[in-house]
């Protein structure tokens, strides 16, 4: 992958970057394009079928993920944004890998093989390997001297069949270095925020989320910064802080970086403003 | 193991577990579903320790699992912690006997729901009745809707209220869903071609 140009992947949104991410989908396109990356989307992909599905019922979350498989043109690896989302694609190709019952039932639904050579993979891999490639070193960047919690939420842990997958722990820290910023370490990077609590049980998801960002703002962090868009609505709609940490997409800051983001409407979308901290920090206008 | 209020507190285990109550079929189900043998659990807690919800559960996860493994069959069906289960997967990455904690926790509620178990966290299991219906509806998710019917499910019209509307200026929530072309493909992999709320 180093060095190489017009690097083309085929390319999964998800439900909440197609929406209410809209300003996570949209930096994450300017990044690629700016590292001459060229995402296709997935032509008609559906929902992965998200954390209900899998709760309650069991014969369409199984299947839901086989069709966007399905839709992927060969050739071309398949990645996806959101974390979870990437996680449902993967579980159920190796479901079909290690099944061939499975294998004929996906012939019989989407009327075509089974590519087991297709490879899934989340954004992260992908700056993993910009990483290597040195895309992000010795840079000035507005993000230089940045105080940053990075918060990875659940997307490092994973189910026991996926054990021996990559993981990206570290990744937005190595990141975040390179481009100046610094990282503060901090108790709560790893902390689950609660998911589809945060609608049905918001009493809990209050308590989490106020136990993640004062975690963030007792490391004197300015900022969080998320690796999935459903953490970053959460951290924001169930936040009842006096304090007005802004919570960014890391897509977000990675345009940021390049100078990037002010007058594309990114940062009106949050609920948390993060304009007051970005033109403190000559990042926008 | 209940409080002067009448609450359950969380976390622990009736004082005597009456072993007339279990029946052994229910443990070779939850395996036979979860793809999980629960014999494998040696009551470490480690799954518990790095729970980051225990707290609001009535049985913490290892006493589901125990539960389980004893084949105490209405206390796991009717626990309200297999609806505060997110499936965060923090446990399994720790169980350091590998246990797919989030499948066990699918099939207790898929079990619960389709023995018409007393459910002890409705709101939940209506939320997520949403979810599925709008993926069945329209191949993805529509959020502002799956909120107002949530909230009509659960008698409650006016629950986010404000929050929805700051949502709305955002253009946070659309007003339209982002749908799918090809919708009879997503409507074939529900059984009978009904989604969650028809089929219970």
């Amino acid at each position: 992958m180093p060095g190489k140009k017009n690097l083309e992947f085929s390319y999964f949104p998800g439900c909440s970057l197609e929406t209410t991410a809209r300003e996570n989908n949209r930096s994450l396109y300017t990044f690629c394009e700016r590292h001459d990356i060229e995402l296709v989307e997935l032509d008609d992909w559906n929902c992965c079928g998200s954390s209900s599905t899998h709760s309650i019922d069991h014969e369409p979350a199984k299947w839901l993920p086989t069709r966007n498989l399905a839709l992927a043109p060969p050739g071309r690896p398949l990645m996806a944004a959101c974390p979870n989302c990437h996680m449902r694609l993967k579980l159920a190709h190796m479901m079909l890998q290690q099944n061939p019952e499975d294998r004929k039932e996906y012939k019989r639904l989407w009327g075509r093989d089974f590519d087991p050579d297709l490879r899934i993979i989340t954004f992260f891999e992908l700056l993993s390997d910009l990483a290597v490639a040195g895309a992000f070193e010795k840079q000035q960047t507005g993000l230089k001297g940045m105080k940053i919690a990075p918060y990875y939420g659940c997307m490092l842990a994973r189910p026991p069949m996926m054990r021996h997958e990559k993981n990206f722990y570290g990744l937005m820290e190595k990141v975040l270095l390179s481009l100046g910023a610094e990282p503060v370490k901090w108790g709560y990077s790893a902390r689950c925020c609660g998911t589809f609590l945060a609608a049905s049980r918001p009493d809990i998801v209050t308590r989490t989320v106020a136990d993640i960002i004062s975690g963030a703002e007792r490391a004197k962090a300015e900022c969080i910064v998320t690796a999935c868009a459903m953490c970053q609505m959460n951290l924001e709609i169930r936040s009842r802080l006096p304090g007005k940490t802004p919570v960014f997409h890391f897509s977000e800051l990675l345009a940021l970086s390049l100078g990037i983001g002010g007058g594309r409407g990114w940062f009106r979308r949050h609920l948390i403003d993060p304009r007051p901290l970005l033109r403190a920090r000559k990042l926008i206008g | 193991m209940v409080e002067s209020d009448g609450k359950k507190r969380s976390g622990v285990l009736p004082d005597c577990i009456e072993m007339t109550e279990a029946e052994p079929g229910f443990t070779t189900e939850i395996n036979r579903r979860s793809g999980v043998n629960v014999s494998l659990c040696w009551q470490c807690k480690t799954c518990s320790g790095g729970c980051p919800f225990a707290e609001a559960m009535d049985y913490h996860p290892n006493q589901i699992i125990r539960l389980v493994q004893l084949g105490v069959k209405k206390a796991a069906l009717t626990s309200s912690a297999i609806w505060i289960c997110v499936g965060c997967h923090t446990c399994s990455t720790a169980c350091p006997q590998a246990i797919d904690m989030s499948a066990v926790m699918d099939a207790l509620r898929q079990t619960a729901i389709r023995e018409g178990a007393a459910i002890a966290e409705p709101h939940i299991h209506d939320f997520h009745k949403e979810v599925v219906n709008s993926i069945h509806r329209y191949g993805r998710t529509h959020k502002l809707e799956i909120m107002l019917r949530y909230n009509l499910a659960r008698r409650d019209p006016f629950a986010d209220f404000n929050l929805g509307l700051r949502m709305l200026q955002k253009r946070k929530l659309d007003l339209l869903p982002s749908k799918v072309r090809r919708v009879p493909d997503i409507r074939k992999l529900f059984k009978k071609g009904k989604a969650a709320s028809h089929a219970g």
